[in-house]
């Protein structure tokens, strides 16, 4: 299963392999699914929602019913991380949403993660426990204690099975360390040590310690009214511990070596395509916000998601990206009620697959794309339960955008903007894709491999 | 360049007639100070523990139920902020 080789993206079939969540039309606000995230061979994936729960699901290698379907994914563990505060001090109300998840790579038996809402970090174990002790003397089976003068002989208790018991724990709790909201959190390649992102200040922690940080980037001005950017994703290099990137809401990016300084205000690299001027609006700046920053697992690249494309970096080239692809160029025209409704600030995620050959986003009416990079290939595909029956191959998508529109083509004023495909995720090792709908998961598997 | 030839120009042309007063700024302080404000809910512990003492042994005024949101005159209590219970229900996709 691992290290299976990738086809081209046209040779690619997807099919519908799990759907999980409500089936109702009226979506539970709680239920709304706010993160996603595999872990590092793609057995686990969790999910956060806006309830502050977390779900994680594990694959079934063997699937014995289908055993040419090898992505089913079933409920390993379900906790609550978060739970609602409110800040009396500041007036401050604290959603119980995660924000992200993040895996640490696995050294024992156990998994870790952490999680994070607005405002605190947690570290998470989740164990199994599969045995348990039995044949005390001073206990009965049900924990009452005996009367020590009725022992009359001694035995050895031993550890007997029984069913398997996924227990989540938080071992550590990374509290008070934001004034703003964190965005990110980012786990060093030295195992040892992590980033939070808010708006303003990238703080670093060692996973050990909760009591304190040290602030690596501040970008608060000294007078509030000056604010003209805010920091919108943060990301540690994938091999290079030194190296970590941090995206903007004016469209850069800026890469910090932690050798060079304690607070690394001075960037090292300053990534930024040039604008022409002349075609500046109302709404460059806020399209250009970038909403997700993802290494590729080569760390050679970095991919950026702003409103309406996805952009491939190469980190040795600072003046402008080296491939740069169209999500939904459609939605250009109607920037204005898409600034009305709010939809213009909806912060899409990307990602990448185990190869770095194909990348990954969402769009609106539960669409997402696919661009493979090495065909200059890309498709429009569509998470629906109506529109795809379980292990059939399903259908690209395709938008009209003026003309005349064509049979199974849809109109972008059909489009439901309320269906925002915001979270993907790509299995590290396999051509298995999951996708967040605003409160139902989709497992998608490609049928050649 | 014409508006029309540019789709976003044009967006911004429909934009402006919609809200003349719209600010030049767009992508500046007061969206993005907006933003960092997310959360904000009015309820000054100051505020309402003076009333208490001042008023003493009367009620304190509240908001008349069909009112969402809580300005002027009136001083907020703990119970007009939105009550915030965990979810202790499981989550649908565990289901």
């Amino acid at each position: 299963i691992s290290g299976a080789v990738q086809g081209a993206g046209g040779d690619m079939q997807w099919c519908l392999s799990q759907a999980k969540g409500s089936l109702d039309d009226d979506v539970t606000e709680a239920d709304i699914i706010s993160t996603l995230e595999f872990n590092h061979t793609g057995e686990l994936l969790a999910t956060g929602d806006k309830g502050g729960r977390i779900v994680i699901f594990q694959q079934e290698i063997e699937n014995k019913r289908q055993p040419q379907y090898r992505s089913e994914y079933n409920v390993y563990s379900t906790f609550q991380s978060h739970e609602p505060e409110f800040d009396y001090l500041k007036s401050l109300e604290i959603e119980e949403k995660i924000n992200k998840i993040r895996w640490i790579p696995q050294k024992n038996a156990a998994h870790f993660l952490l999680s994070t809402n607005d405002k605190t970090i947690k570290l998470w174990k989740i164990s199994e426990r599969d045995k348990r002790p039995e044949g005390y003397n001073l206990k009965e089976e049900d924990g009452r204690y005996r009367d020590p003068s009725t022992v009359t002989s001694l035995r050895v208790p031993v550890f007997r099975p029984m069913d398997l018991m996924v227990e989540a724990s938080p071992r550590k709790v990374f509290a008070n360390a934001h004034t703003y909201h964190i965005n990110s959190v980012s786990v060093n390649s030295d195992n040892e040590t992590y980033l939070s992102a808010d708006d303003l200040r990238i703080n670093l922690w060692h996973l050990e310690i909760t009591d304190r940080s040290f602030n690596i980037v501040d970008i608060k001005p000294a007078n509030m009214e000056e604010l003209t950017e805010v920091i919108t994703a943060a990301e540690f290099h994938p091999h290079q511990c030194n190296t970590f990137v941090y995206s903007s809401s004016k469209g850069t990016i800026r890469m910090c070596d932690m050798r060079a300084s304690a607070l690394c205000d001075k960037h090292s690299k300053m990534f930024e395509e040039p604008e022409d001027p002349s075609n500046r609006s109302f709404f460059s700046e806020i399209i250009s916000s970038i909403s997700d920053v993802k290494f590729s697992h080569s760390g050679r690249y970095m991919m950026t998601r702003d409103y309406l494309s996805v952009k491939i970096w190469d980190l040795n080239m600072e003046s402008k990206p080296v491939e740069t692809y169209q999500v939904h160029e459609y939605l250009r025209s109607k920037l204005c009620s898409l600034y009305e409704n709010d939809c213009i600030f909806d912060k899409f995620e990307c990602c990448w697959n185990g190869n770095d050959s194909m990348v990954m986003t969402g769009s609106y009416n539960n669409f997402f794309r696919m661009f493979d990079r090495d065909h200059r290939w890309d498709v429009t595909l569509e998470a629906s339960r109506e529109n795809s029956k379980p292990f059939q191959v399903i259908k690209p998508r395709k938008v009209c955008a003026g003309g005349k529109r064509k049979k199974d083509e849809i109109s972008v004023d059909s489009l439901d903007f309320n269906k925002k495909i915001l979270h993907t995720a790509w299995h590290p090792q396999d051509s298995i894709i999951v996708v967040a709908t605003t409160n139902n998961l989709y497992i998608f598997q490609d049928k050649m491999n | 360049a014409f508006p029309r030839l540019n789709p976003e120009k044009a967006e911004e042309a429909k934009l402006k007639a919609r809200y003349p007063n719209l600010g030049h700024k767009p992508g500046g302080s007061d969206l993005l100070r907006k933003r960092l404000q997310k959360g904000q809910k009015y309820f000054d512990s100051g505020d309402y523990n003076m009333a208490k003492a001042k008023i003493k042994n009367k009620q304190l005024p509240t908001a008349a139920p069909e009112k969402t949101e809580i300005t002027g005159d009136h001083i907020p209590t703990p119970q007009d902020l939105p009550q915030r219970k965990p979810s202790l229900v499981a989550s649908k996709l565990a289901g």
